[in-house]
């Protein structure tokens, strides 16, 4: 098989990754930065069999993916800011529901129809909370092309397995930017689909959970009739308003994701061995520092950096470690702290933590890391 | 230190900038096995607005995908030049369409001016291959992008039916020089 090398986009990269995770279903709305990705799947969805549609808004859009996923198709929609904010109430619906769906939101400035073709990553909170009431959640967060097309794989891999919505939270720099990529071959992809019901149509009952803590979920359509709701359900699917069930459900429904948290939880270490300075960051805002980083070691500086891949569930037992191995930690991130005052809450004051906060629609250039990589020594 | 080289496009929504950097970046990655990045920066405007377009071309690993040093600077109307012409780097090119750009910026780099959009309707008969023109220019200035790897990301980017036109106005700007 000859190498699969191009010259791709982030969000194109989304399209491809969507679809060789075995993805056959986008509704979404079209919306800058994330546009293309909508685009390239209108064209290559119907290629392969798979379904393309533009939904007459964001709202909507969500509806159709939760709907098309129970029905046995892997679902994706992809928007930005504006668009986001309308999905949250679906969001919740596909969290309690336990259906499997990826959301692509690629940040802009906000708030309300903001900065549309500018780089934010101010979303970071509303990924988590966007949605009313205590929730599970995976939020992943790409700083390539390649590692765009890798999450998106992993979104699909893990929404199966967890039976949880996952958002892919890119900035406007990693879906607009063009890069070289190799792709793996498909055989070579790890691919994880739902599991399903071992027993007959009649036993079935939707929510109940073995030790692994995930239902096995059946298809609309192949004769499980169930009930789905977002209102607080029993075992079989129908509300509940029994405090000792209610309880059963809710609380095996933001526990499941703890479970797993060891293979959820990614991030990557740069020269973090040795470093006294410390860098935690993601998306963009991650190449600027590493840019930083490298001037400042060319300078003899021991400056490391964290990479959070998984911005939900947090870090936060590596960042504790982190904090006590250096004197600051330094958090550069396109909006005003979020993630800053995660890692403050993360390290327990072990370290100073040194934000470093953009909002006027310019990345973070290196040099302004790199300035206060010099004030932390 | 290894091989870096960075350009910048610049100039109104609709020029045409955004492609040219793409087919810069294919050239050089693609064709001739470097590493490339292309970024972009415009408006909310189909048309107008400022656009730029950024090419980043490495032997090595590019963290940043903008450009901060830059190397060639390709301006297509006053405003861009106005804006950019202090990012370049010492001794860097400047290249201007002499058609928009009327108050030439002065400082420590070679500038090269030329009727860009005009000669794209005289000579080739559609001002709209003007950024192909600019492309050849840079081609030839540059030097660090194979001719044949540049018309390779033209046949690879242009819309169908348009290549042999695409590519004499790519052989068109090379011929300024």
């Amino acid at each position: 098989m000859k190498p699969r090398t191009y010259m791709m986009q982030g969000n194109v990269a989304v399209a491809e990754g969507a679809i060789d995770a075995g993805c056959r279903f986008f509704a979404g709305y079209p919306i800058t930065p994330s546009s293309e990705i909508g685009e390239t799947l209108s064209k290559r969805l119907p290629e392969i069999g798979g379904k393309f549609i533009q939904m007459e808004d964001e709202i909507s859009a969500m509806g159709a993916v939760i709907g098309a996923s129970l029905g046995g198709v892997k679902s994706l929609t992809a928007t930005s800011g504006p668009g986001f904010s309308l999905k949250q109430e679906n969001i919740g619906y596909a969290s309690i529901t336990e259906v499997p769906v990826v959301i692509v939101n690629v940040m802009r400035g906000g708030p309300s129809t903001g900065l549309p073709t500018l780089p934010s990553q101010s979303d970071v909170m509303q990924a988590r909370w966007g949605t009313h009431g205590d929730h599970p959640i995976i939020v992943l967060t790409p700083a390539t092309v390649r590692e765009t097309y890798d999450m998106t794989i992993q979104a699909f891999n893990m929404s199966e397995k967890y039976r949880v919505p996952v958002i892919l939270l890119m900035d406007e720099i990693i879906g607009h930017v063009y890069e070289k990529v190799t792709l793996p071959n498909i055989d070579e992809l790890t691919i994880i689909n739902r599991k399903k019901p071992t027993c007959s149509a009649q036993e079935y009952l939707p929510y109940i959970a073995d030790e692994t803590l995930i239902p096995p979920m059946a298809n609309f359509g192949e004769g499980y009739r169930y009930h789905v709701t977002g209102l607080v359900h029993d075992e079989t699917g129908f509300p509940t308003n029994k405090t000792d069930q209610i309880e059963v459900m809710l609380n095996r429904l933001n526990s499941k994701l703890d479970k797993y948290s060891d293979e959820i939880i990614q991030y990557e270490d740069t020269f973090t061995e040795d470093a006294k300075i410390g860098i935690v960051t993601y998306g963009s805002s991650a190449r600027s520092s590493k840019n930083a980083m490298r001037k400042a070691r060319e300078q003899g500086i021991p400056v490391g950096m964290i990479r959070i891949q998984t911005l939900w569930p947090f870090p936060t037992e590596r960042i504790y470690e982190f904090g006590r191995q250096v004197s600051h930690i330094i958090v550069p991130e396109l909006n005003l702290g979020q993630i800053a005052h995660e890692v403050e809450h993360a390290v327990k004051g072990a370290a100073e933590v040194v934000p470093v906060n953009k909002i006027n629609g310019d990345p973070i250039h290196p040099e302004e890391v790199l300035l206060k990589i010099k004030e932390c020594i | 230190m290894s091989f870096h080289y960075e350009i910048r496009l610049s100039g109104a929504g609709g020029q045409g900038l955004i492609l040219v950097g793409k087919i810069l970046a294919e050239a050089a990655a693609i064709y001739d096995d470097k590493n490339a990045t292309q970024s972009q920066s415009y408006g909310p405007e189909a048309r107008g607005g400022a656009s730029r377009s950024e090419v980043i071309i490495s032997d090595g690993d590019i963290d940043y995908p903008k450009a901060t040093n830059i190397d060639l600077l390709l301006a297509m109307t006053q405003e861009a030049v106005d804006k950019y012409a202090n990012d370049i780097k010492p001794d860097g090119v400047i290249i201007v369409d002499s058609g928009f750009v009327k108050n030439n910026p002065k400082g420590d780099f070679k500038l090269y001016s030329f009727p860009i959009t005009e000669i794209a309707e005289e000579k080739i008969g559609k001002k709209l291959v003007a950024n192909i023109i600019a492309l050849g220019v840079i081609e030839k200035l540059s030097g660090i992008i194979s001719e044949e790897a540049i018309i390779n990301a033209i046949r690879a980017r242009v819309p169908k039916g348009t290549e042999e036109i695409n590519i004499k106005a790519f052989k068109q700007g090379r011929d300024l020089l």
